[in-house]
């Protein structure tokens, strides 16, 4: 199939790309344009660089909920090493000792009440910043790259500590990773704080570990232990996918290597910690001593190098390889992946032993992602960025990209499940769904001040590729804004 | 040799009908009002804590921290009890319009809850196996009206995708389009086979919701669905969602927040509905259980079978279904799981055949086209 250049830079822009700027020159060679992409990507661009670092909201956000947690009593306390608030500070004030007077428990509420506004405000600021990057990128295939990874490792701001650390989790542990070897990108995301507390790995003890035989003696009818979750999603959800052959017992076999992988500066012995609040640290205390049967083979290690030998299977496994090259394979080309492309994907992987170019080229090179037709729907996010980038937005003014995103669906490092959002049509094109982006275009258009033609912009957004159904239907409208408004819910805009 | 029949067969309180059955019913036609809502909880809700066996000798434990203490639950029979924050679902069952099926599972077996969720929501045996949704195949069993169901999500879940036409329904914050607008993106979308009736469907959702209850909280998401479900050209199949279930830490502060939440939703939905609530049943049902005991952090881990709810004045409530298989460490499944001893899928196909006076052969058959065959369940909803 021949395809016209027209047709060729409508994918490059639209298939791997944010969309059109109206600034944006068409690229003269769209696969070229692509790899260059690879040299401008920004790991740590100015928009990110600009956020507060997380370390002392974090760190008045603990001690707070460590206070809280000692007045509630044992009943709501978690074993050790590190308490764990509840999912969100409890609305209602917790129940207090009676003897406390009146005005140290108003202190104490409006200091939550402070610190609640301000892990919003960070949650906010960290969308907004992501979004800004994605709008003034020059590298917009990177970026959804970044998008794509930081999906694949999904975290949950449901817990607020998460959403302290989560723009850090994008900036240190998958940005500095999307272009180089999956491997270390795997352990970036294991050690980081955000993961080791949204799937509660950091307090996970083993029950032969000193702490835990200790604890077993002291409290014989609490249960101190083991959390198998992280363990279990790495295999399912981050490496080798579901139904690729592990059992229930080698989920457990795992959660006993992977306990000592824990959070410094926490919980009673944090004094002791020899690192800062938020590294990094194995705590050799929690670690199930012995060694390990995982997927048939027997890990020896001692300490924290026994889990990393264990993800180091993991990420070259070929069922890592697969499981990883159908992602991709699906966010960028279509629903139901061709399976030769996978096939040709997971070999590159699999050669490169994890050398994310080499995957990433493949799919570049693939005829089956330059066919004509738009086949995916696209994501809000990628929506909305293309909406605005069509507008020649390059910051958000008075509007907020979390609470856009929530209203369309797909909040910002909050989708529900560890499995994160997933990439097909059938997710996001929905009735209420179309009048939501309805609703978000009116508003756009709006905001563009009837300063651009949506005539003069369609063919530019979508060369080659605007219908007479859309043409007729900016030719007709009653006023410019309503024309702009239909450009950016077009059928043709919807898709990819 | 002939196996004494399982001990345990339960039919608590009221006491009559029978879940295994001879596949020859004469099934009445029921009005064709009936209403049939189904409240998915994602994340692997815990049966243990909702509907709790505190009259199991192992059951205390198990769930030491965790276990509730029988004297502040509401008390169902001498074996089970409710949580103590389903305040308006005690009611329900006292009221005889509450059923709880325990020890229950769709054919799932494994613990992802991405698989779980896709077998419960497909009605396959495997995941991913079956394209479409049952509740999306129950639409097609169902003479056909203008917008026979809805979601109320901004997406439509995997449980009502498939062929007949859906809608979906959710508040929205942001400012109304122009009513020039709405039409123009109408007839822009003519020629697109997809976003035609879609957009349809979206314009009729948006007329039914009016301007009323359009709030995020439980309550107002009760009261949402019984003003569709009440009108009388208003849907007649519905699908909730509900996330947050996942407990692997803090679970029972966590627990008793999800388990308030839903019992004020159906309070709502039950108190706006007014007399439509005589028609309604309304299934809850979660993709699986979660671990018999407590995990080493003060929750629970991924398990098997859990518990289905049924609410709804046409349900044949106030009793407890049950084919109890013990919290003994031998009778769990794999020696950590509530072991499934009836099939939410029958408990699915009944009381969605007998809501709407379906042929339960052939309702089974179509909402669970590589079903078990296993034994099949009645007279859960008035006929």
């Amino acid at each position: 199939m021949s395809l016209s250049n027209l047709q060729a830079q409508a994918i490059a822009l639209n298939r791997f790309g944010l969309g059109v700027r109206p600034d944006d020159a068409p690229p003269a060679n769209p696969k070229k344009w692509l790899l260059d992409q690879f040299d401008r990507f920004e790991v740590k661009p100015a928009a990110f660089a600009a956020l507060p670092p997380p370390g002392s909201l974090a760190r008045a956000y603990f001690q707070e909920v460590g206070e809280l947690i000692k007045k509630m009593g044992a009943a709501a306390a978690p074993a050790m090493p590190a308490p764990t608030p509840p999912p969100a500070m409890p609305p209602a004030p917790p129940p207090v000792a009676m003897a406390d007077d009146m005005r140290a428990k108003l202190q104490r509420q409006e200091r939550r009440q402070a610190l609640n506004v301000e892990v919003r405000d960070t949650y906010r600021l960290a969308v907004n910043a992501r979004m800004r990057n994605a709008l003034t990128t020059d590298a917009p295939f990177a970026e959804r790259l970044a998008s794509f990874w930081s999906n694949h490792f999904a975290l949950s701001v449901e817990k607020p500590q998460v959403g302290i650390y989560a723009a850090d989790f994008e900036l240190t542990a998958i940005r500095p990773h999307i272009l180089g070897r999956f491997e270390d990108m795997l352990i970036a995301v294991e050690q980081h704080p955000a993961m080791l507390y949204y799937l509660d790995q950091f307090r996970s003890v083993g029950p032969n570990s000193p702490f835990g035989a200790r604890a077993a003696l002291r409290q014989p009818n609490r249960k101190t232990g083991l959390n198998e979750n992280l363990a279990r999603e790495i295999m399912e959800l981050h490496t080798l996918g579901v139904r690729t052959g592990y059992s229930q017992a080698d989920v457990t076999e795992f959660a006993r290597a992977m306990t000592g992988w824990s959070v410094g500066g926490l919980g009673p012995m944090a004094a002791q910690d020899n690192v800062e609040l938020g590294a990094f640290m194995f705590r050799s205390g929690i670690h199930e001593p012995g060694s390990r049967a995982i997927i048939g083979k027997t890990y020896a290690q001692s300490g924290e190098a026994q889990a990393r030998a264990v993800l180091h299977d993991l990420a070259t496994s070929p069922a890592t390889a697969r499981h990883i090259s159908t992602k991709l394979a699906r966010h960028f080309v279509a629903d139901d992946p061709p399976p030769a492309l996978i096939d040709r994907m997971s070999r590159a992987f699999v050669s490169s032993r994890g050398g994310l170019p080499a995957v990433y080229r493949v799919l570049i090179d693939a005829p089956e992602a330059w066919t004509p037709g738009a086949r995916k729907f696209k994501t809000p996010w990628d929506w909305t960025v293309s909406s605005l980038r069509a507008l020649g937005r390059r910051d958000l003014g008075k509007m907020d990209a979390s609470s856009m995103l929530n209203q369309l669906g797909q909040p910002i490092w909050k989708p529900g499940s560890p499995a994160g959002y997933d990439d097909l049509s059938a997710s996001w094109a929905a009735p209420d769904a179309l009048m939501r982006r309805v609703e978000l275009a009116q508003r756009f258009a709006a905001a563009a001040g009837g300063q651009v033609d949506a005539r003069d912009l369609a063919p530019r957004l979508l060369p080659g590729q605007v219908t007479p159904a859309t043409a007729a239907a900016l030719a007709q409208a009653e006023s410019g804004p309503t024309a702009l408004a239909l450009l950016l819910v077009s059928p043709e805009f919807q898709r990819r | 040799m002939i196996l004494p029949r399982r001990q345990f067969l339960r039919f608590a309180a009221a006491g009559a009908g029978a879940i295994l059955v001879s596949p020859h019913i004469a099934f009445a036609n029921v009005p064709g009002d009936r209403r049939f809502i189904f409240i998915i909880q994602r994340g692997a809700a815990d049966g243990l804590n909702t509907v709790i066996p505190y009259g199991d000798a192992a059951y205390a434990g198990l769930r030491r921290e965790l276990a509730i203490d029988p004297a502040s639950a509401i008390k169902l029979d001498g074996h089970f009890a409710l949580n103590p924050a389903m305040v308006e679902t005690g009611k329900m069952f006292a009221r005889g319009q509450a059923l709880f099926v325990h020890a229950t599972a769709s054919p799932y077996r494994d613990r992802s809850h991405f698989d779980g969720q896709n077998v419960l929501e497909t009605g396959g045996t495997t995941p991913y196996a079956q394209r479409d949704g049952w509740m999306n195949r129950l639409v097609s069993l169902l003479p056909q009206t203008k917008d026979e169901a809805i979601a109320f999500a901004s997406t439509v879940p995997p449980a009502l995708r498939g062929p007949a036409e859906v809608t979906s329904f959710a508040p929205s914050a942001l400012p109304q389009p122009t009513d020039d607008l709405l039409a123009r993106v109408g007839r822009m979308y003519q020629a697109d086979a997809q976003l035609h009736g879609m957009w349809d469907a979206a314009l009729s959702a948006r007329g039914m919701a009016g301007t009323e209850n359009r709030g995020q909280k439980p309550e107002d998401l009760g009261k949402l669905a019984a003003t569709f479900l009440s009108k009388p050209d208003g849907p007649r199949i519905a699908m909730l969602e509900t996330g947050g279930w996942d407990t692997h830490t803090g679970q029972q502060y966590r627990l008793t927040a999800q388990l308030t939440a839903l019992d004020t939703m159906l309070a709502a939905m039950r108190d706006s509905l007014g007399p439509i609530w005589d028609q309604t049943v309304v299934l809850v049902a979660t993709e699986f259980g979660r671990t018999a005991a407590v995990n080493g952090t003060g929750g629970t881990d991924h398990g098997t079978a859990s518990v289905a709810m049924l609410f709804g004045g046409a349900v044949k409530g106030g009793r407890i279904l049950a084919d109890w298989p013990g919290l003994a460490q031998n009778a769990l499944y794999e020696e950590r799981d509530l072991k499934p001893t009836i099939g939410l899928d029958s408990v699915i196909a009944a009381a969605a055949a007998e809501s709407f006076g379906l042929d339960p052969a052939r309702a089974a058959r179509t909402l669970f086209p590589a079903g078990s065959g296993e034994s099949r369940i009645e007279g859960l909803v008035h006929s």
